[in-house]
């Protein structure tokens, strides 16, 4: 039980100074990203709080929390909507210092591959290093990106620097960067390690999708404190609309679906640390569903005033909008799960769902 | 700023020990009962059964072993339970007594209440039902009309009760009814009793659902009299009472696990070779009820810790009740069958079943207006 406090107390005080971090940032920092800015003084804020490290090791110069504390930065982050890319430098760190890399100083990103897509080759005393990733977050800003190759059988963890990648800008659903990376350049041997046991194409696609689930976890629940706060200020028919009974049963299903997500959240941030693929699936999947329920009420409660661009509902919701397909959709994490289930079956398939939320893997 | 709290419940030793003989024990037990007759799970009455639950300490099991109890912790509790509405087991005979009734006492009964009472019900011998709704009182319980009236040694009871689960075979009945003559005091003016179903001047009939089952009744009190012992907690407090009991009612498993028989026959039907379509309609829904379960546990570990988690379990009572309802429609989607009770396949007639008993799972225990008026409630916007 005293761990079990500690680990309460060193969760509530990593909630307590990312709120007060993430709170004090300049909102105009958030349109000036999608326009295509770096918020260098924020970032600079938040590195300084040794955020990008809330993954790494004491070792490797981190927190040396457990990777399930540490998703409450992530939660907190997506609370305020933060303009930096943390999720992806906290998950590019973990993979760095896991394959024993030191952490990357800047912003750095990951890119999620399918096998293949992206070829290693061992040239001479380095490696030749050709492909291509889509949707690569924040991308054009990150000094480091990683992602694994294999060189024949084996899998590898590549630290790619941007001076060797072509970047051609995207934006996400979100207004993010989203970009595509190509490269075919030759990699120094220093920059290319054998990848740890645990990380796969898969492994790394479960890693993105539990961080997202972190962070839906986080935007929803500010989507439904700001639906409440105006269903209770805004004034149709004479009354605040909120003690309509349409609107207050519409906000008992937003609540519902927010509290939903933030279930799928827990069980995200206690699978990651053993990247347990089929206990993420379920928290992206249930937590996908939850943002695609929630945001349209959100919306409707808002009104015109919450479909401007000049309102911050859209931040959450459109931020939403592409967490919920990015690393594995509703639709591709339900087809893991469904696999898994039937491969249980009929009489084991209770068994399989009890192993599935006690975070046991199948 | 965050409206609700559920915790992050632990996996504690202990319960998963447990869960390996509660496996052990149904998987003897239910050998030859059809998926059909288990889908009806904590609908199924069955005293030899719930006997035997009560024998190897499963039923009272967090309640202090001075009054029958096993003193173990909520999520061993929590294990017992959802391995019998998953396995289908028939559970109905010893259900609310053990959910809530048996709680309530202990919280508010009288020393000589809890000597007579708990000890039986933990053995699986004695059955309570719920006295709450009425003929025009449904969700709006405070309206109740039913009296109980000072008389010498006791209280004069007289009206009807409805929709009363089980009362035809119940033993006990907690009544919620109205003592004071003060109608302006709705709430205060309310209380609770023990009623021996036997006593004179009580009638009980059965109401056929339209599944054909005969689990509900009307219940009428004509000049009933009990004796002042029969009171539960203080005259004037049933309103408070009855809310405390409410939240013991609706997070537990039977909140998302009703169709779960169904889901069952489902993976059964489709086999080895499933179409893409089914695989992924399987896999959202398992991930719905691993999403439940979690919240339904995290429910659960706050009441162990002794806090009040009303609007927790509302949200999920809300949000199992729309899976259990999905679940059949979903089957129709991915297989094609026509439900049929006469049928042999089992899919057919467990698919019968849970269409017809779907309407049900989201009006029993508050419906989900009352339960979402409650949700709105905890956000403040009334």
């Amino acid at each position: 039980m005293i761990d079990q406090e500690t680990s309460d107390d060193t969760a509530a005080l990593l909630h307590d100074s990312a709120h007060r971090l993430f709170a004090s940032l300049d909102e105009r920092d958030v349109v000036a990203v999608e326009q295509g800015h770096w918020p260098n003084e924020t970032w600079g804020k938040v590195a300084d709080a040794g955020f990008p490290l809330a993954f790494v090791g004491e070792a490797a110069g981190g927190f040396g929390i457990a990777a399930a504390q540490a998703m409450t930065v992530l939660r907190v982050a997506a609370f305020h909507a933060a303009p930096v890319p943390l999720a992806e430098t906290m998950l590019a760190n973990r993979l760095l210092t896991e394959a024993g890399f030191p952490a990357a100083t800047g912003p750095a990103t990951i890119a999620s591959t399918v096998p293949g897509r992206v070829v290693l080759e061992r040239r001479g005393s380095g490696f030749r290093l050709r492909g291509h990733a889509a949707g690569v977050s924040w991308g054009r800003h990150a000094d480091i990106i990683v992602l694994l190759a294999a060189a024949g059988e084996r899998l590898s963890v590549v630290r790619l620097r941007r001076s060797v990648v072509e970047i051609e800008p995207h934006a996400s659903l979100a207004n993010l960067p989203a970009d595509r990376v190509a490269v075919n350049s030759d990699i120094p041997d220093d920059d290319v390690r054998p990848a740890p046991a645990q990380w796969t194409q898969d492994t790394l696609r479960a890693a993105g999708a539990a961080v997202r689930t972190a962070e839906m976890a986080g935007a929803l629940a500010r989507v439904l404190e700001l639906t409440v706060t105006y269903a209770n200020e805004r004034v149709q028919f004479g009354k605040p609309i909120g003690r309509q009974q349409a609107i207050q049963q519409q906000l008992a299903v937003l609540a519902g679906q927010v509290a939903a997500c933030g279930g799928a959240a827990d069980i995200a941030a206690r699978a990651f640390a053993r990247l347990d693929e089929v206990a993420i699936a379920a928290a992206k999947v249930r937590a996908g569903e939850a943002a695609s329920i929630a945001a349209p009420i959100a919306h409707q409660v808002h009104g015109a005033i919450g479909f401007t661009e000049e309102h911050r509902l859209r931040l959450f919701t459109r931020r939403l909008w592409a967490w919920r397909d990015e690393f594995g959709s509703e639709r591709s994490w339900s087809r893991v799960l469904g696999r898994q289930a039937m491969a249980a079956g009929a009489e084991r398939l209770w068994p399989f769902i009890v192993s599935v939320g006690a975070g046991q893997g199948a | 700023m965050s409206f609700f709290t559920f915790s992050d419940p632990p996996v504690l030793p202990e319960a998963e020990a447990l869960r390996a003989e509660v496996r052990a024990f149904l998987a003897e037990e239910l050998k030859n009962v059809p998926a059909h007759v288990g889908a009806a799970s904590w609908s199924g009455f069955d005293a030899g059964f719930s006997r035997k639950m009560g024998a190897r300490g499963w039923i009272g099991m967090t309640w202090p072993k001075q009054y029958g109890g096993h003193e173990r912790t909520s999520l061993e509790r929590y294990v017992v339970l959802e391995e019998m509405l998953a396995a289908g087991a028939p559970v109905a005979a010893h259900w609310i007594a053990d959910r809530q009734s048996g709680p309530l006492l202990l919280r508010f009964g009288t020393e000589e209440q809890r000597r007579a009472i708990l000890p039986k019900i933990a053995a699986g011998e004695l059955y309570c039902c719920i006295g709450m709704s009425e003929p025009d009182v449904g969700s709006d319980l405070a309206a109740v009309r039913t009296r109980a009236e000072p008389v010498a040694d006791g209280f004069r009871i007289n009206g009807t009760k409805l929709w009363t689960t089980n009362g035809h075979r119940a033993h006990y009945m907690l009544l919620f009814c109205r003592t004071s003559t003060d109608s302006a005091d709705r709430h205060g003016g309310t209380s609770q009793f023990l009623v021996d179903l036997k006593r004179p001047g009580i009638s009980i009939r059965p109401i056929a659902d339209l599944t054909g089952n005969r689990h509900f009744n009307e219940v009428v009190f004509e000049d009933v009299i009990v004796p002042a012992s029969a009171l539960v907690g203080k005259l004037g407090n049933g309103w408070q009472q009855v809310v405390s009991e409410l939240a013991y009612e609706r997070s537990g498993p039977e909140r998302f696990l009703s169709s779960f028989v169904l889901l069952k026959e489902l993976v059964r039907v489709l086999g080895a070779e499933p179409s893409d379509h089914a695989t992924i309609a399987v896999g959202r829904l398992v991930a719905h009820l691993v999403v439940l379960r979690q919240l339904s546990r995290g429910v659960a570990w706050l009441l162990q810790n002794g806090r009040n988690p009303a609007l927790e379990a509302a949200i999920v009572k809300d949000l199992g009740a729309l899976v259990e309802q999905e679940i059949p429609d979903i089957v129709r989607a991915v297989v094609e069958i026509e439900p049929d009770a006469e049928r042999t396949r089992e899919l057919a007639r467990t698919l019968n079943y849970t269409v017809l008993a779907a309407p049900s799972f989201s009006l029993r225990g508050g419906t989900r207006e009352i339960l979402r008026g409650i949700i709105a409630r905890g956000l403040g916007l009334r």
